[in-house]
């Protein structure tokens, strides 16, 4: 007999009248071609008005609709019904504070964003008549895959370190910060390095590699930091020997 | 509408075994306990040569009663953890482009061992010679 | 924020891991196993033969830079799972760690050289 329903245990949050989140179960029906999202979906359309949660595009472009699906973070835009048993329990991201339901605050990753730069730091700036910044394809393709991430967050919620302390600057922006160094347009590895060499930066990082198992779009954050711990170890033995040529 | 953000606590020592892929994690790193153990083990056993043959003689008496060898059993296994872990990251922390195509972790991480087996081979041939 | 000087350690741990990714396993072997498997003589780890392998400088300088690497690496990481851990006093953990790794580092440099 084919499945008709799942079960859906869902945080439910509400600030102004709970203590504390607790479970909420809900019963949708079961369709072979529906994601975690969808579910959700039609119990803020059919049975329960008051659930938050944020959604938008619905096919894993945007990042919005990060959750703890059954204890992995995942995009229930692209997490498949199919694919979990009966009772699917769902949570917020973990690691940041719960707003209401299944909205989590992120201004602290905002913050950490805006912290490393996240913008071509050219060599000279040029203006819009004199033309593009040049690049080569093969320039392109060393940090093409950490252009990808979507600021979904799900590599915060699975990073044990973020979770322990949250100071750390955590993947997704270390590994953009790598996006932009290793772009052969920018010269700013020296402004964001203050950010990314520091203690909080790239050396809170134990290489659990959690953060690149859940990212849905293979940006491989942890590689990127490993490579920028390289890079930053470079830089402090050369600063060392050459302390006038600082960078 | 007034906020009031609810932070959800997490174990600081037991975090590690809500999944499987955090007891991985920690397996790996609990390596470095065994792996320095056999180091500091190795170390006593010089000073143990430079006090002459009676301090010697005992100390490596001493290593072969059942908990040493336990011990040794536990270091072997954790060792050998290590070496499979870290050559599995290698790649990740040190891409390499060979005639303009990236070359597939998994050549890297083959390379690490067939290095590992001539090492080997090398300190064998060396010490056993 | 200000940049870190975690290069210095993470450097010889980086290194440390790698030896003791391709060495510690044969180490083990050879000093546990090898004679008790019979897969070599009774005294191949005799005080004799072992004077007689550290008779070079090559073979002690070796000695040392491999366990120095090694000791090194595992203080680090120690000091890593313990924080891992929920030991919050990093700073207590790190001399402890690399305290010990700096006494055997000593122990070798006193005890080597005299071989």
């Amino acid at each position: 007999m084919s499945k008709q329903s799942v079960e859906l245990e869902i945080l439910r949050y509400d600030p102004e009248r709970d203590e504390a989140p607790h479970f909420q179960s809900y019963t949708v029906p079961y369709r072979e071609d529906w994601v975690v999202l969808d579910a959700v979906n039609y119990v803020k359309e059919e049975l329960d008005r008051t659930l938050s949660y944020r959604w938008s595009c619905h096919m894993a472009v945007c990042g919005s609709c990060g959750m703890v699906v059954d204890g992995e973070p995942v995009l229930a835009c692209h997490a498949f019904l199919r694919d979990y048993p009966d009772r699917i329990r769902i949570e917020p991201l973990h690691n940041f504070p719960v707003e209401r339901d299944l909205v989590v605050v992120i201004d602290d990753f905002i913050d950490k964003l805006g912290s490393v730069k996240p913008y071509l730091v050219p060599k000279e700036e040029k203006d819009v008549e004199e033309g593009e910044y040049l690049q080569k394809p093969p320039e392109l393709a060393t940090f093409m895959q950490y252009t990808a991430c979507i600021n979904c967050l799900l590599c915060y919620s699975a990073c044990p370190q973020y979770a322990l302390d949250e100071s750390f600057v955590g993947p997704a922006a270390l590994a953009l910060a790598h996006r932009y160094n290793l772009d052969s347009r920018d010269v700013g590895r020296g402004a964001r390095e203050d950010v990314v060499a520091s203690n909080p930066g790239v050396w809170q990082c134990s290489f659990v590699g959690a953060c690149s198992e859940v990212c849905p779009k293979s940006v491989d954050p942890a590689a990127a930091i490993q490579q920028a711990k390289i890079a930053a170890s470079g830089d402090y033995f050369l600063n060392l020997l050459t302390p006038w040529k600082r960078k | 509408m007034s906020r009031r953000p609810y932070r959800r606590e997490v174990s600081k020592t037991g975090w590690w075994l809500t999944h499987p892929r955090y007891i991985r994690y920690l397996l790996r790193e609990v390596s470095c306990i065994f792996i320095g153990a056999y180091a500091v083990a190795v170390i006593v056993a010089l000073w143990r040569l430079s006090q002459g043959r009676a301090a010697f003689d005992a100390y490596m008496a001493s290593s072969h009663d059942t908990a040493s060898f336990a011990f040794a059993v536990l270091a072997m296994l954790f060792a050998l953890y290590h070496t499979y872990t870290w050559f599995q990251v290698t790649p990740k922390a040190m891409p390499l482009v060979f005639a303009g195509k990236r070359v597939p972790g998994a050549v890297i991480v083959l390379g690490h061992w067939a290095g590992f087996i001539v090492a080997s081979a090398i300190f064998w041939f060396l010490m056993a010679g | 924020m200000v940049r870190s000087h975690k290069p210095v350690v993470w450097g010889l741990f980086a290194a440390g891991g790698t030896v003791a990714a391709f060495l510690v396993p044969v180490m083990i072997l050879f000093t546990c196993f090898a004679v008790p498997l019979g897969l070599l003589p009774a005294d191949a780890l005799s005080y004799d033969r072992v004077l007689d392998l550290l008779s070079q400088p090559f073979s002690r300088l070796a000695t040392f830079g491999v366990l120095f690497l090694v000791i090194w690496h595992a203080a680090h990481r120690l000091r890593i799972t313990a924080h891992d851990v929920g030991i919050r006093a990093d700073s207590l953990v790190a001399i402890a760690c690399y305290g010990i790794a700096a006494a055997a580092t000593l122990l070798m440099l006193l005890v080597l050289p005299g071989l």
